[in-house]
């Protein structure tokens, strides 16, 4: 997938909107049961034994790719959502559904009201000017 | 699949995340704040609206229309193999208020981006992290063709509390933006410090 999509006067592939409706592949569900609310920066990771996902056919597509996808390199909910092109609460659905099958796992951000460590903030600042 | 998985058997690392949120009037320069300093091409996220936006989109005359499409920027910086930190662009629109919470959830600070030539713009958004006790630094983006006004003078106008950082900045420098995300930390372990010292004392 490349970015060179400028100037292009006809709708193709991508650019002609989703063939499949988002919520139709949640099987119309907004929510899963297991879900606490994933934030956006929640780090999905694909459990070790989650060899073949291909071969469970209870599962979409699109799940297939979330557990490829977060397998060497977790990834936010926020990037698999850009990366994949599919709403935020679409995506959601989806991790839930892996969440359930024990096929990935997703960290949990720092808590919310809750300061991480100052340690951390002192690490984000050397980090930053480092860049 | 020929080609063996790297490394197999070693889990990957799961960094600490962290996130920060850039906020402002429409065509302030967000998303060219967080393109400046992204490892990544600022990536988009989008969010149908259908049952959520109910009770606050006016959809009198386009009764048709279910959905609404909030898209939100972000980009991401590894400041080490375990510390990640993204930054999110909020959306323009005030009515998608809800949304900002969740985004504020966890943040570790905010950006307000200001124009001086719309000052008004950004009000809604120094508010809310006001209200809820964000820590926030007001950005000043110098555009090149904008009178430059002291930082002072954007404070008085903003009406902004004493310990609230005025910086002024130029959104499409790598350096400038690097500060000015240094110091919303830094406000934020200030914040963290004052507010720890008040439960104590």
């Amino acid at each position: 997938m490349s970015g060179d999509g400028q100037g292009r006067r006809h709708w193709f592939d991508d650019e002609a909107g989703p063939v499949v409706r988002p919520y139709a592949m949640t099987r119309g569900r907004t929510t899963s049961a297991a879900q606490h609310r994933l934030d956006l920066i929640a780090l999905v990771v694909t459990e070790q034994h989650a060899e073949d996902p291909e071969a469970d056919h209870t599962l979409s597509p699109e799940h297939v790719d979330i557990v490829e996808l977060c397998r060497d390199v977790p990834q936010s909910v926020a990037e698999l959502a850009a990366g994949l092109d599919l709403p935020v609460g679409v995506v959601r659905v989806l991790i839930g559904d892996l969440v359930d099958d024990e096929m990935v796992h997703v960290t949990r951000p720092v808590p919310p009201a809750e300061l991480p460590d100052e340690s951390i903030l002192r690490d984000v600042i050397s980090g930053l000017r480092a860049l | 699949m020929i080609f063996g998985r790297s490394e197999r058997g070693k889990p990957p690392v799961e960094p600490v995340t962290l996130k920060i949120l850039v906020a402002g009037g429409f065509g302030v320069g967000k998303t060219t704040l967080v393109g400046a300093v992204s490892e990544i091409r600022p990536l988009r996220t989008e969010e149908l609206l259908t049952e959520a936006g109910r009770p606050i989109d006016d959809i009198s005359g386009v009764e048709g229309k279910h959905t609404t499409t909030v898209a939100m920027d972000f980009g991401r910086i590894t400041l080490r193999e375990d510390l990640v930190l993204y930054l999110f662009g909020t959306p323009g629109q005030d009515r998608f208020w809800f949304l900002w919470d969740e985004l504020a959830t966890g943040a570790l600070g905010a950006v307000v981006l200001a124009d001086t030539r719309r000052l008004e713009d950004c009000f809604a958004a120094v508010d809310y992290f006001e209200r809820r006790s964000i820590p926030f630094v007001v950005g000043v983006n110098c555009f090149e063709d904008t009178a430059r006004y002291p930082a002072e003078a954007v404070r008085q106008a903003l009406d902004l509390d004493p310990g609230v950082p005025v910086v002024l900045c130029d959104a499409r420098d790598r350096e400038s933006v690097k500060e000015v995300l240094i110091r919303v930390v830094q406000h934020a372990m200030a914040h963290a410090a004052a507010a720890r010292e008040a439960v104590t004392t």
